[in-house]
């Protein structure tokens, strides 16, 4: 009974934090009401008996993602109006979208049609930990692809860094050196013309005769 | 529990984890603009790994880590495969990267972590090794596509290969979903067993379906083949190499695992689905790669064609087929490196020798390295005696034994068309002129590889039994 009430709270308090993420205009007071969000659903799944999962969103999304949220929010001159622009046009989209995700939502609640395997979910006794329970299954069975899984990652950072990162010639620093060393001749050539004949159309003569008969080459 | 015996089982993927990482770790300190350290290490590690896989070769089949790994005979072959292609592949690229002038260690490395991926991939035993061996796979490829980063070909044909690769992976996720919605389990063998009595539910027919797609699109079999040609073209050649060959080794013991150890009770829905594919395959790969003027882009649709070749392996449903499949996947590999390799040889700094006039007269610059090309493209083409021939015929004669006479007819048919591309190359080499007679720039390890690949080819078409004859056994083990 108390665990319903407890449930009941949490789900009333993410709902709404929820909603008013995404109506409030503050864009900060978004951020805090998703952070909202992400304890009341975190709560819920502690009631899940789900505690790795719970303590895990905390921690990533609490503590670290959403700071960073926080400070892109803050940093970032976001111009509001320009967001808010077309909520009638896309509204159709979106109401539709809602009603097919609402119906497939439906869909899985009812599942049976394929024959699945539905199980209720088995009750522990308050010392049980799921922490060391996901622990002993991830560093015993799953040890070989939790393995591959941090292999991919480092080779999605080796990526990463290859294919971005620049090497030191390639960056535009000064060299005082090179700077004081300079002769004039490595900048400047003077080249010896012909002098043209003026041409029988007025417009070209102007144009001829505002023409440097130097060119200037720049050293790379 | 792990055991000391799980930790054995893998220890060559271990040391090949292991040295990937000493190697990232020395190449930063490296300032040797050939990267030799980095290079000879490489091959080290792959001479090694190749040891330890021989050595710690079970006599029956081992399975670690609660059933997720699997080391039989096909494991073994097949790694093999892989680690001689990939010291090949290597020796090519460093070649390449060195005349070109854009050599990073990174590449080496990220090769490693490829052929760490296709050694994950060949010895997979549950739906998530199969996909995350492929994903470590197919991530370090699109790194090595992109890595010229100066080349908007190669940044065009990573951006083409990882869309729809990851597309792909969406797909092969969402069978193995669907697949493990019906069985509870992860592990393929468990899924056969427990599907081995009813096959009638349609959401295990839609998981294959989105399986085989998967499969279809690693493999590169028409109609989810968009990706093959561009990527092939774009890429630098020597990636081209790299993943033209070896990754299809890996590719097919993706399709064996899934296919044959995991659904193999689906034998029939899957069958029909292969003969589609393949028949589709052997028509545009060998139709469309006739227009084509670059050697790359005609390879890439040559792929094409030689996979539906080594699906009509497959799907004859038995052992030798399987064997067959095997034989050809392994042959193809090393054809595919040797023509490739070929392409490497003529390139020089800032310029890829990747267009069919490129080849012209090629005879004259160097008859040596003409037959060479003359015996890869025999061979691709299936004439006897070269290796594929063998292999070609070998297929046939299991897709015949299997009751699918028309379907060996027409992939005959199709093969007969494809002679004509790979007889034109040959033409151009020894009948027409050279546009330009341009000595052919290369060093001794080159030419000594390249002269080794082709002979390769020669020598074992003389004398096919022993290969073949390991491919039955394996298989004949694991069936």
């Amino acid at each position: 009974m108390i665990e319903q009430t407890v449930f009941y709270i949490f789900s009333a308090l993410l709902l709404m934090s929820a909603g008013l993420m995404i109506t409030v205009r503050n864009p900060v007071f978004a951020a805090l009401f998703l952070i909202l969000t992400f304890f009341s659903s975190s709560a819920i799944w502690l009631l899940l008996e789900a505690e790795f999962l719970a303590i895990t969103l905390v921690v990533v999304y609490v503590g670290a993602v959403m700071v960073l949220f926080m400070f892109v929010v803050m940093m970032l001159d976001i111009n509001l109006s320009a967001m808010r622009e077309g909520f009638a046009k896309y509204l159709p989209i979106g109401v539709l979208v809602a009603i097919l995700m609402a119906l497939s939502m439906g869909l899985v609640i009812n599942a049976g049609e394929f024959g699945l395997v539905s199980d209720s979910i088995q009750r522990h006794s308050a010392d049980y930990s799921n922490t060391s329970e996901l622990g002993l299954a991830l560093y015993t069975n799953y040890l070989y692809p939790f393995e591959i899984a941090g292999a991919i990652l480092l080779v999605a950072i080796i990526a990463a860094i290859a294919l971005t990162m620049r090497s030191p010639r390639s960056t535009k620093t000064q060299k005082p050196g090179n700077q004081v060393a300079v002769k004039s001749t490595d900048r400047l050539r003077i080249v010896k013309m012909k002098v043209e004949k003026p041409a029988d159309d007025p417009e070209e003569v102007s144009k001829k005769d505002s023409e440097v008969t130097t060119v200037v080459k720049e050293s790379p | 529990m792990i055991s000391i015996t799980d930790i054995m089982t893998v220890a060559p993927e271990i040391f090949m984890l292991t040295m990937a990482c000493l190697i990232l770790v020395l190449d930063t300190f490296s300032n040797d603009p050939q990267r030799r350290l980095t290079y000879y290490l490489s091959q080290l590690t792959l001479v090694v790994t190749a040891v330890l896989v021989s050595q710690l070769s079970p006599e029956q089949t081992a399975y670690a880590f609660g059933n997720s790994y699997i080391d039989d005979g096909m494991a073994t072959v097949l790694k093999e495969g892989v680690f001689i292609i990939g010291f090949f592949a290597f020796l090519y690229s460093h070649e390449y990267l060195k005349e070109h002038g854009w050599l990073k260690g990174e590449y080496f490395v990220l090769g490693l972590f490829a052929i760490l991926g296709e050694m994950i991939l060949i010895s997979a035993y549950s739906l998530l090794t199969v996909y995350l061996g492929l994903e470590l796979l197919s991530l370090s490829l699109y790194a090595m596509v992109a890595m010229h980063r100066k080349s908007t070909a190669a940044s065009e044909a990573a951006m083409k290969y990882f869309v729809l690769g990851a597309m792909a992976s969406g797909m092969l996720l969402y069978g193995m979903s669907m697949i493990y919605g019906v069985t509870g389990s992860l592990q393929l063998e468990t899924i056969a067993t427990t599907i081995e009595n009813d096959t009638s539910n349609i959401l295990l027919v839609f998981g294959l379906v989105f399986v085989l797609v998967g499969i279809a699109f690693k493999l590169g079999a028409v109609p989810f083949h968009m990706w093959v040609p561009d990527v092939y073209q774009g890429s630098p050649t020597c990636v081209t190499l790299f993943l033209a060959s070896a990754p299809k080794l890996a590719a097919f013991a993706m399709a064996m695992r899934l296919l044959v150890d995991g659904l193999q009770p689906m034998l029939d829905n899957w069958q029909q689905m292969l003969i589609i594919l393949s028949i589709l395959s052997m028509a545009t790969g060998n139709i469309v790669a006739i227009s084509q003027t670059n050697i790359k882009r005609m390879l890439a649709y040559s792929a094409i064609a030689h996979i539906g070749f080594l699906l009509l392996g497959l799907l004859s449903g038995t052992a030798s087929g399987y064997a067959g499949s095997m034989f050809y996947v392994i042959i193809y590999a090393l054809m595919s490196m040797g023509a490739f390799g070929m392409v490497i040889l003529l390139g020089r700094k800032d310029f890829e020798a990747d267009e069919l006039a490129h080849f012209k007269g090629l005879s004259d610059r160097s008859p040596w390295f003409a037959f060479m090309m003359l015996i890869l493209m025999f061979s691709m083409a299936g004439v006897p005696p070269f290796l594929g021939f063998w292999a070609k015929w070998f297929v046939l004669k299991e897709l015949v034994d299997a009751g699918f006479v028309w379907l060996a007819a027409t992939a005959v048919f199709f093969s007969i068309i494809g002679v004509y591309y790979y007889l034109h190359v040959i033409k151009l080499m020894y009948f027409d002129k050279a546009d330009s007679m341009t000595a052919i720039k290369a060093s001794k390890q080159m030419r000594f590889a390249l002269s080794v690949n082709g002979l390769a080819l020669l020598i074992l078409g003389l004398m096919p039994g022993a290969l073949l004859a390991i491919c039955i056994s394996v298989m004949s083990i694991a069936a």
